[in-house]
């Protein structure tokens, strides 16, 4: 084999078109836009779903009765379909929940980001994200079994199933999605920003509550959303431990059924397809989705409205 | 090193004088025994080619080497009039902070309004007196020169300001509290020329009111707003002296060299 010249190697070059590359290129696009579009496609499938079997549910109860009825009894002879008393209690052990995680959260997230040397914040990040990967079965029983006992010594009048200890567990489930991604927020704020903070006299405190998580705003409110939307959608702990009667009541203190422990009650049941029974999970579902579709919506304009530039 | 003559014949007082200063990042020595004085109400300017140390020598002024583990200092840099060295392991680097303002690189305001901006300082100090910090903040702005361009609209969020105004904005922080020394840290390399020669004029204004150390890469603009320069390589201080008998005709070969742009 010789060698070839310069000029020979440079001989083949033109300016043409590549059918080859070009239907490769085509090829690998459409392979990742089908990749993208599968997830958009399954959320509306699923949407869809849930409006599809929730329309005949409300061929047969109006929604006035479904919005307004204090009630919720599908599967007694006198049935009742008031959504209230299930959205009661969501609202209720969720704010318990919130109660607990958001300021816990926080506090963690400002240590871990401002204040930890490098070793404590090595060591606890990982215990914190254990925290995050127990399974919520376990979480309901220790609720139940440990939580609520404990807190029938505080106070003797509490029922066996109490939206409290569902809602003080759920909590402390949710503390490491807040902390965990304010931190990243915190973290992410650049380090000339605390410079200058601290260059006009300010302490450590001072920078982390008056410069810091003003500059992290955006991310600390999309991980109270986050957090919101789990507190609303937790299933295994409320169904364990607070009981499964739907019940009309803003006090924690009591037993009541969140949509979501209403869905694994029913779901488990040999409802017949197509009854009114089985369509009424469909109608919670989509309560549900509304909810946490309502939170996401409320967290993307907070965060559009105080997106911060650098 | 070589200082030029009648540097301690002016009539100036000394605001600070640096004794033997030397700094450690980790092992690392980045200044070696520097001696050196800030002449009270002038503007004395670092220079040098990148990595000289010259950043690293200012920041020591603030004691911002503290924020980061593994720096020590070894010498003094006393403070005057209270003979006070500030490097000493029993002077709180807060304490340093509030008489010795620091102004960066990168326009930094904080994600809040003009006003809460300019108030910070006097905020974090418990000032909470409506009057006295309408007053301070308007005081610091109209030294920034940037009083009548945002008089208007001092609630609004500072990232809203162009580039240079931003600067001035953080100017105007570091003077709400009255510092004794306003150290620059090259304070224009991220503005336009316009900018830049509304914030030089602002420094060469300020020495009315306040000592002033700026590190700059720019020649030019130490000759424009210094009194004082010293010059520097491989954190050391080669030479010091007034700006005009450092450019005009400086003792040293190197500093000639690098301010006749031969190297550098």
């Amino acid at each position: 084999m010789t060698a070839k010249s310069p000029a020979e190697i440079s001989q083949p070059r033109r300016l043409g078109y590549s059918f080859r590359r070009n239907l490769r290129e085509r090829f690998i696009e459409a392979l990742l836009f089908l990749t993208a579009f599968a997830s958009v496609a399954i959320t509306l499938a699923i949407v869809v779903m849930l409006v599809k079997e929730s329309y005949e549910f409300f061929q047969h109860v109006s929604i006035w009765d479904f919005l307004t009825d204090t009630q919720w009894t599908p599967l007694f002879d006198d049935a009742h379909y008031g959504i209230l008393p299930l959205v009661s209690g969501t609202l209720v052990s969720s704010a318990v929940a919130l109660l607990v995680a958001i300021p816990l959260g926080t506090i963690i997230a400002i240590y871990l980001s401002e204040f930890a040397p490098f070793t404590v914040r090595e060591i606890a990040k990982p215990f914190l994200e254990l925290l995050g990967g127990v399974p919520t079965i376990v979480y309901g029983y220790f609720a139940l079994l440990f939580v609520t006992p404990l807190l029938q010594q505080i106070f003797p009048e509490l029922p066996g199933f109490s939206l409290l200890s569902a809602g003080l567990v759920m909590g402390i489930m949710i503390i490491p999605y807040v902390s965990s991604l304010s931190e990243d927020a915190m973290r992410a704020v650049p380090m000339s920003m605390r410079e200058g903070s601290y260059a006009m006299g300010a302490t450590r405190f001072q920078t982390a509550i008056r410069v810091v998580m003003p500059a992290a705003y955006s991310g600390i409110a999309a991980a109270y959303i986050l957090g919101i939307s789990r507190a609303v959608g937790e299933t295994m702990v409320v169904a364990v431990a607070a009981g499964m009667q739907p019940n009309l009541t803003w006090n924690p203190m009591e037993p009541a059924a969140t949509i979501t422990a209403y869905i694994v009650q029913v779901s488990l049941g040999d409802l017949p397809h197509g009854s009114i029974g089985y369509q009424t999970i469909f109608a919670a579902g989509l309560t549900l989705l509304l909810m946490t579709l309502s939170f996401n919506i409320i967290g993307h304009i907070l965060r559009k409205r105080y997106r911060e530039i650098y | 090193m070589h200082e030029s003559t009648d540097v301690h014949a002016t009539s100036t007082q000394y605001k600070s004088e640096v004794r033997d200063l030397s700094f450690y990042y980790g092992e690392f020595n980045a200044l070696k025994n520097i001696n050196m004085v800030l002449h009270e109400k002038q503007v004395t300017a670092l220079i040098g080619p990148s990595g000289c140390g010259k950043s690293t020598f200012l920041r020591c002024f603030n004691r911002m080497h503290d924020l980061y583990p593994g720096n020590r200092y070894m010498g003094e840099i006393i403070l005057h009039p209270d003979d006070v060295n500030i490097l000493a392991s029993n002077v709180d680097p807060i304490e340093v902070r509030m008489r010795i303002s620091m102004v960066f690189q990168k326009p930094n305001p904080f994600p809040k309004s003009i006003y809460e901006n300019v108030a910070y300082g006097l905020r974090v100090r418990g000032v909470r007196q409506r009057a006295v910090l309408d007053e301070k903040v308007e005081e610091a702005l109209r030294d920034a020169a940037l009083w009548d361009e945002v008089k208007d609209r001092l609630n609004q969020l500072a990232f809203n300001l162009s580039g240079g105004q931003q600067q001035r904005l953080c100017i105007a922080r570091a003077l709400a509290t009255d510092p004794e020394i306003l150290l620059f840290d090259e304070p224009t390399s991220a503005l336009d020329p316009i900018a830049t020669a509304s914030i030089e004029e602002l420094i060469t204004d300020l020495k009315d009111k306040v000592t002033i150390l700026i590190v700059t890469h720019n020649m030019q603009q130490a000759a424009r707003v210094s009194d004082y320069t010293a010059y520097m390589y491989l954190g050391e201080l080669i030479e010091f002296g007034i700006t005009d008998t450092i450019f005009i005709k400086p003792k040293n070969k190197q500093t000639e060299d690098y301010i006749t742009g031969r190297f550098g």
